[in-house]
């Protein structure tokens, strides 16, 4: 007992102070694909090497439009490795409330020899972060002053505490690594007040991985339908998100919001423990 | 094809012994010889193998070729570790009306495989003693995946729930405790079923393939670019570990080298691949009998790991490293000073962990003599990796099919005879610190030059059989190529797939309380199973 007391003292606090400090990753991490819409000369073969299909690019009408859907990027940085319109950053905080606004879309006049031209439209311009060099958007509160309210949040509207059931629905475990990893006494996911409970019934937010399988959807709808009100959904992964690389086949449904309605996507391949936490906080923000 | 004396002699052997039974022998590459024959010849070249050659069957699997061949061919994988070759026997079965004689009786091994081929790909399985449904799931309708005329996108009605009509264990005070497919902890899905009298359990019936994801169906869709990211997908813990194995039959079937250096590289990720998840097994064999504290050390070590994966690879669990060819990112000198840093650093902390244990005599009790897996059954039931060498298998693909890097160092392979939690975790412990020196010679003696090789466009019409020894066991991707640089078909062999059946050897006679720390020092992956 002493040995293990001495121990402990001796490794000292490892704990993040994350969100009030920022996201520990290295520059070398691949984190959201950021794509200069603005000056983006050809799509083409970005859509051709993306392995999800998160780059997509059709034409009609002489018009070409070019999309990045974070909800199905696995961030494997093929696409900036072929493109120069496109780089890998190392931001990992990407949760969101709706589907769509992890996706951009950009509309282009389409020339002759297959490149295209001159921005027409679309949302990317406005969609903040896109474009380089670009502040985050206004109005969105920082996640250090989420934090903050965090706590009060979860007395007033949960009682003392979140409690978090996991459910894979078919995930390749790599997202249950790091959700995992958010108990480990680096992320410490307990001093927020959040728990991950055995059982459905104690649970006021399921957290779901995986494209849903066709073997693992009637086990998620009974999982969701055993959760007392209210309660939240949080889609987890490429998978999660959008089906990932599996997207819709035979035997997947292509993502948790074709199964039971969510309210926070968090995209990654697998998110790494600071995105599942920034997307936890996203998610209980939102019991407003 | 230049075979070495011993496998020569061994290929003469069979063919004086079989002879015209055998329609053909190729040896592809000196380690990957084939052999050509008919159903009726299964048993005997399996029985010969065994008890003259020393051979083990580490797989069985099917291919459909019925739109050139008119047959479905079934390929019976046999290691001979001793002279460093695998032997593969192909043998066609009528695509109308297709059957196949099953080894089960013989080679407990292939029980599962087998009954995946029935369901798979509609191939009738004879003599099985246990046929049923394994991977589709009963409520399935009549289809069969792999076939080729069955489409990926197909869309099947709705799962309606499982209609498995469990085994009874009857008798008086005997009560089944159902538990999964959504678990209490954070774990993948499948279902247990005990049967119990009391607290000792009498019968364990495991059910998977709740997370099957038509992924072999997937690679025959996607460009072999594409199927690099898919096998990173095969099971998550293992990415690096199956996305190599995959590279490496690329490689094989186009016939090119990997340069030194990211050989290198690759075994350096495979053993980094090791640490994190030997570290973090360890915490989690701490946990399951309740010492929280050595979980929260084993932990914070695991997520150093982490870390440094992504400085020398952009991702926690190394995506996006692999590539055909190579590897995809050199590391430059602060990368290595990162590694050299870890592997300087986690040396005393892992003996400081490994000795809290050790001395923490409630724990200890709790591991020793739990859940013993005799090596007889491991090896009537083929079990192999960290689960095998705790039960007398002493295998090990790095030592005895140097792959990647491993031709340059002296691999050490730890094998233990009681087969309990104890020696299960002990193996880890042994390759831990296996890892951290080989990591050391890697980084020591790291070659110059380039990162990968480009091989142009895949030839059409090859196989070739890829391995890996990954953290967990023995990785097998066979593959078979197409024209466009497609693959017509690939077979992914996670050693979980073989280790489960034992999982329900090691716990009968122990109290239900003690499964979860049995299952974690298995630790198998379901998604590698089940795919």
């Amino acid at each position: 007992m002493f040995e293990i007391l001495r121990k402990s003292l001796a490794t000292g606090v490892v704990t993040t102070r994350y969100p009030a400090t920022p996201a520990e990753v290295s520059s070398q991490a691949r984190g959201k694909p950021e794509i200069d819409f603005a000056n983006w000369k050809d799509a083409r073969a970005a859509a051709a090497i993306c392995p999800t299909g998160a780059i997509a690019c059709s034409d009609a009408d002489g018009v070409r439009t070019a999309s990045l859907d974070l909800g199905h990027c696995i961030f494997c940085g093929l696409c900036a490795e072929t493109d120069n319109a496109i780089r890998m950053t190392s931001r990992c905080e990407l949760a969101a409330r709706s589907r769509g606004s992890l996706k951009s879309t950009a509309q282009y006049q389409l020339r002759s020899d297959g490149t295209h031209e001159k921005m027409l439209a679309g949302d990317a311009a406005k969609n903040t972060g896109f474009i380089r060099g670009a502040s985050r958007p206004t109005g969105e509160e920082s996640f250090a002053a989420l934090g903050e309210k965090l706590k009060a949040r979860v007395h007033r509207v949960l009682g003392r505490s979140l409690h978090i059931r996991e459910v894979d629905a078919g995930s390749c475990n790599g997202c249950e690594i790091e959700i995992v990893g958010l108990n480990s006494p680096v992320y410490d996911v307990e001093r927020f007040g959040i728990h991950f409970v055995a059982s459905p019934r104690h649970a006021d937010m399921l957290l779901v991985t995986g494209p849903v399988t066709r073997n693992m959807e009637l086990a998620l709808k009974k999982t969701y339908d055993a959760m007392p009100e209210p309660r939240l959904v949080v889609a987890v992964g490429a998978c999660g998100c959008g089906g990932g690389i599996f997207g819709v086949n035979y035997a997947t449904r292509g993502g948790v919001d074709q199964v039971i309605p969510v309210d926070v996507y968090i995209p990654g391949c697998p998110p790494n423990p600071h995105a599942l936490l920034h997307g936890l906080l996203t998610a209980m923000g939102r019991l407003d | 094809m230049n075979l070495s004396p011993d496998v020569t002699r061994i290929v003469v052997e069979l063919k004086e012994r079989f002879g015209d039974r055998l329609d053909a022998v190729r040896a592809d590459r000196p380690d990957e010889v084939y052999f050509d024959a008919k159903m009726d010849l299964v048993a005997g070249f399996c029985a010969h193998l065994y008890k003259h050659w020393d051979a083990r069957l580490a797989g069985v699997f099917a291919d459909d070729v019925r739109e050139s061949e008119k047959v479905f061919h079934l390929y019976y994988l046999f290691a001979l570790d001793a002279v460093h070759a695998f032997f593969i026997l192909r043998v066609p079965v009528p695509a109308a009306e297709p059957e196949f004689t099953s080894l089960a009786n013989a080679v407990p091994a292939v029980s599962w495989q087998e009954r995946e081929i029935q369901d798979l790909f509609g191939v009738k399985l004879i003599g099985h003693p246990n046929p049923r449904r394994c991977a589709l799931h009963d409520d399935w309708p009549n289809v069969h995946p792999l076939r080729k005329d069955f489409d990926l996108r197909t869309e099947l009605p709705a799962f309606t729930g499982e209609r498995h009509k469990l085994r009874e264990v009857e008798g008086e005070g005997v009560f089944q405790v159902p538990v999964g497919p959504v678990h209490a902890g954070i774990i993948e899905p499948g279902h247990f079923r005990f049967s119990v009298a009391g607290e000792p359990v009498l019968h364990l019936q495991i059910r998977l393939f709740y997370t099957h994801k038509g992924t072999e169906k997937l690679f025959e869709s996607l460009p072999v670019t594409h199927g690099v990211q898919l096998a990173e997908s095969v099971s998550g813990d293992s990415g690096f570990a199956h996305a190599t194995a995959f590279c490496h039959a690329l490689e094989r079937a186009a016939g090119v080298g990997v340069p030194a250096r990211a050989r290198v590289l690759r075994s350096v990720c495979l053993e980094l691949e090791r640490l994190y998840n030997h570290i973090g097994d360890l915490g989690a064999i701490a946990t399951d009998v309740a010492f929280a504290v050595a979980n929260m050390h084993a932990m914070r070590l695991k997520e150093r790991v982490l870390r440094v994966n992504e400085q020398l690879t952009g991702n926690r669990l190394l995506r996006g490293m692999a590539c055909p060819g190579g590897v995809r990112f050199d590391w430059d000198a602060s990368q290595i000073k990162a590694l050299e840093n870890l592997i300087a650093g986690l040396g005393p902390e892992f003996d400081s962990l490994v000795e809290l244990i050790e001395n923490s005599s409630s724990t200890r009790d709790r591991l020793e003599g739990t859940g013993i897996l005799t090596p007889e059954i491991a090896s009537d039931l083929g079990v192999v990796g960290i689960a095998g060498r705790a039960s007398g298998f002493n295998h090990d693909l790095r030592r005895d099919f140097p792959h990647a890097a491993y031709d340059r160092v002296k691999v050490q392979v730890p094998v233990y005879q009681v087969g309990d939690v104890e020696h299960r975790m002990q193996v880890r412990i042994d390759e831990v610190r296996e890892a951290l020196a080989l990591i050391r010679q890697f980084i020591a003696d790291l070659p110059a030059g380039p990162l990968r090789v480009d091989f142009g466009d895949l030839p059409a019409g090859r196989t070739a059989l890829g391995y890996v020894e990954g953290w967990r066991g023995e990785i097998f991707h066979w593959i078979r190529t197409a024209p466009g640089g497609r693959l017509a078909r690939c077979k992914v062999k996670d050693p979980s797939l073989q280790n489960w059946p034992a999982l329900s050897h090691a716990i009968l006679g122990n109290i239900i309380p003690d499964f979860p720390v049995v299952n974690k020092s298995f630790n198998l992956s379901y998604s590698g199973t089940d795919r």
